[in-house]
Formats: structure tokens, C-alpha cells, sequence
């Protein structure tokens, strides 16, 4: 049965590929992409991850589509026919497919159990994270304090890219404040769904953020999650209204307190006696020092994931409300 | 059939690398090249989600009764990589749109004509 909906999903997930390449309305583009990545996600679940189906579900079919609608709203949306020939390009792509084609017959077959990914460290995570970190879900386990070096070179790179977005793009709050009137004014239906949703998708990210430990979710998700409450709110009352409860500034000080709140812990550690980001010397028992740890740098990571994406979002809107205003 | 059960997961990830690829250097619109590097990369995290799948295995959260885990360790790069993914996707398209504003076009065959303009 599960070998079955694989066979299905990823025979769908071609054909929604395939499609992107005839499409000449970039409209259509954008929305193909979004189910593409939900798609994926059902995929992922299917594979048993379903920490990765939740971050491509709120990630990719979210906050991307989003940005890319954004885009479009200020390049416009449809490609114009290419002059160049499309021979070449196939044929380059045949080749290289070909060669990959014959490359995976030497992977090891799909799904046993002795596939030599499963041979070395993965045992390891599996049995003895539970007795050594305390915690139910590995892949938090992993995530946070196993590879959680790693973990902090992600939020860093997410965080840097925040600051080329912002250089690249102006955010001042003056340019929203000149357009009061933006958003979706006469929808009355979309604003009290909206007011109606938006504590509960709050509501939502706490609980992953916090139950992160336990079952699906943590940090990454979770920051993601609240961006897109706040974003629903832009969307549909205005960016100037939604920089009177969250504002550019306030975003800034924030991302940069969710990176240094997780080195922080790293230098506490170090501090206490320990390696950076060794959580077992953050309490008596280490393994109340691995939860604590883990329930702080989760913190961290959920709140420069969600100022981060807020801040982009931001500079989007704000962008396609100076080309309005032109 | 087992042949092509054994297979047919890494055959689809090529297949949606190359159809990735293919819009990266067919298109000339360049919002449609980052939706192209996006399939691209979505490609390899299925590549890596596909190599962490145990045959009878449960998702890596400890449950009772379990026998057998998928591996979390891909899980765990992917997810973040996800997340990255999103965020060099966004500086992308500002630089698209900064292309936009300085060029007043994103389409890659009206910039050779502009070149001279520069």
C-alpha cells in the first residue's frame, strides 16, 4: 500500500514538473509550484519524515509562493516566447539525465535496511538518543544538540540572508505609512475569517515550537508558522496596520537576539565547563541540561526563523507599494 | 517489478533534476529559473528523504512497539536545508527585482539588446 501512494504521488509530482515547463503564464508558474511542494510534502510523509513534510508544507506551499507572487506582482507575469533554440538545452539535458540514469543502478536498492546509509552513525542516533538526550522525537535530538553546531550555521546563513534582502531591497516604515489605504479593503468576508485565523495559527506556532520535543515540530516550523499569521494580517489589512503591532525595527532587534540567544547558550556551556553547545553542563542532571538547552535553542532558532521571514516578506510588500504609489 | 521498485524513486528524482535544469537554461524569464533551481533542489532533498526510508520502518519518534525507525539523520539536514532554501530563494528574487527597477525588464534574451545601453 505505501509502495503504492509513492508510485502515485511522485508519478503526480513529475507530471506537475513537467507542466511548469510549457507554461508561459507565470500566474500559473507560481501556483503549479505551490502544489508541487505540497506534493512533496505528502511524499515526505509517506518516507516516514515528517518533520521535513511539515518545514516543506509551511516553507515551500507558504512563505516561497508568497515571495514569488510578490515578484511577479512587480515584473509582471507572463514570459515572452524565447528567441534561442530549445535544441540544445534538451539535448544537454538528456545527456546528463542519461549519464544520471545509469549512475543510480549502482545505488543501493530503494528501502532495505542494511543500505549502507543506515550502517554508522544512524544506529547510534536511534538507540541511545533517547537514554542520552531524554527526548521522544531524534530528529530534534539531532537537530538540537547531536548537530546542533550545524543547526546554528543554518540560522546564521538564514539570518545573513535577511541582511542581503534588506540591502538590496529598501524597508522604511515612511513608504508604508504614505499608502494607509493597501490591503484588501472591501473583502468583508477575508477580514473576519482573518481575524478569526490569525490567533489560532498563533496559537498553532506555540504549540509546535514548544511540543517540538515530542512529536513533529521545533523551532524552524514553528517561526515559520507565526510569520505566516502576521503575513495573512498584512495581506489583508494593509502593511501599515501590521507595522503598528510588529515594526521593521522591532524585527531586526529580534533576529539578531534568536542567534545570539543560541550562541549564547553555546558560550553559557563553555562557561560551565563544558564544549560549545555541550548542554549536559547547563544543570546538575544532564539530561534536565540537554532539555533545557534544547528548549532554548529551539527559542532561538523559532524566533530568528519567524523575524527573518517577517522582514523579508516586509521588504516585498513594501516594494510592490512604491510601484503602486509610481 | 522488484527492479523497478527498487529504482523507481531515484529514476523520478532524476527526472525532476533534469526538468529542473531544463528551466534553468531554457527559460528567459528569471522568476521562472528560480522556480526552476527550486525544483532542482527539491529533487535532491527527495534523493536524500528516499535514501532515509527504511522498508517497514515508522517516523524516528520514539513509540512503543516500534521495530524498526527510518533514518532521521537526512531528515534532519533536509529540514534545515529547507529553510535555507527559502531564504537564498529570497534574496534571489530581490535581486530580480532590483533587475527590474534598474533595467525595466527580466527577461534574459531583452538584456542582450539593453547591454549596449549600460
Amino acid at each position: 500500500m505505501e509502495l503504492l501512494i509513492d508510485l502515485v504521488l511522485l508519478a503526480m509530482l513529475a507530471l506537475t514538473a513537467l507542466r511548469i515547463i510549457f507554461l508561459k503564464d507565470l500566474f500559473a508558474v507560481v501556483m503549479l509550484f505551490s502544489i508541487y511542494s505540497f506534493l512533496s510534502a505528502l511524499i515526505f510523509i509517506n518516507l516516514d519524515a515528517v518533520d521535513v513534510a511539515f518545514t516543506e508544507a509551511a516553507v515551500g506551499a507558504g512563505i516561497s509562493t508568497v515571495l514569488m507572487l510578490g515578484t511577479i506582482a512587480i515584473t509582471g507575469r507572463t514570459e515572452t516566447p524565447p528567441t534561442k533554440s530549445k535544441l540544445l538545452p534538451l539535448l544537454i539535458v538528456v545527456v546528463t539525465g542519461a549519464a544520471l540514469i545509469y549512475g543510480t543502478l549502482d545505488m543501493p536498492p530503494f528501502g532495505h535496511a542494511d543500505n549502507p546509509v543506515h550502517e554508522h552513525v544512524a544506529p547510534r542516533y536511534i538507540e541511545e538518543s533517547p537514554k542520552e538526550i531524554g527526548l521522544p522525537n531524534m530528529v530534534t535530538s539531532v537537530l538540537a544538540s547531536y548537530r546542533g553546531f550545524d543547526t546554528l550555521g543554518e540560522t546564521v546563513v538564514v539570518f545573513s540572508a535577511m541582511i542581503g534582502v534588506l540591502s538590496l531591497l529598501r524597508l522604511r516604515k515612511r513608504d508604508a505609512d504614505k499608502n494607509p489605504e493597501s490591503g484588501i479593503k472591501a473583502h468583508r468576508v477575508l477580514q473576519v475569517i482573518a481575524k478569526i485565523v490569525i490567533p489560532m495559527i498563533i496559537l498553532f506556532a506555540l504549540y509546535v515550537q514548544f511540543h517540538g520535543d515530542f512529536g513533529p515540530g521545533g523551532g524552524f516550523q514553528a517561526g515559520v508558522i507565526a510569520a505566516a499569521a502576521f503575513i495573512l494580517y498584512a495581506l489583508v489589512f494593509g502593511l501599515s496596520n501590521v507595522f503598528k503591532v510588529v515594526g521593521p525595527k522591532f524585527l531586526r532587534i529580534l533576529a539578531v537576539f534568536g542567534v545570539l540567544l543560541y550562541a549564547g547558550v553555546g558560550v553559557y556551556s563553555m562557561a560551565m565547563g563544558g564544549n560549545f553547545l555541550d548542554y549536559n553542563y547547563l544543570a546538575e542532571n544532564p539530561l534536565s541540561g540537554q532539555h533545557y538547552g534544547i528548549i532554548l535553542i529551539e527559542l532561538g532558532v523559532g524566533i530568528t526563523v519567524f523575524a527573518v521571514m517577517l522582514s523579508i516578506f516586509y521588504a516585498f510588500d513594501s516594494q510592490i507599494e512604491r510601484a503602486n504609489i509610481q | 517489478m522488484s527492479f523497478i521498485a527498487d529504482y523507481y524513486n531515484y529514476w523520478i528524482v532524476v527526472f525532476l533534476m533534469m526538468t529542473g535544469f531544463y528551466i534553468v537554461i531554457s527559460a528567459s524569464n528569471l522568476v521562472k529559473k528560480v522556480v526552476g533551481l527550486n525544483i532542482f533542489q527539491t529533487s535532491v532533498f527527495m534523493l536524500y528523504i528516499s535514501m532515509g526510508k527504511v522498508k517497514g520502518g515508522t517516523a524516528p519518534i520514539l513509540t512503543e512497539g516500534a521495530a524498526q525507525y527510518s533514518n532521521p539523520l537526512p531528515h534532519v539536514l533536509i529540514l534545515t536545508a529547507i529553510v535555507v532554501g527559502v531564504a537564498t530563494t529570497a534574496v534571489a528574487l530581490s535581486l530580480i527585482v532590483r533587475i527590474k527597477e534598474e533595467y525595466g525588464t527580466v527577461e534574459e534574451n531583452e538584456f542582450e539588446k539593453k547591454d549596449d545601453a549600460i
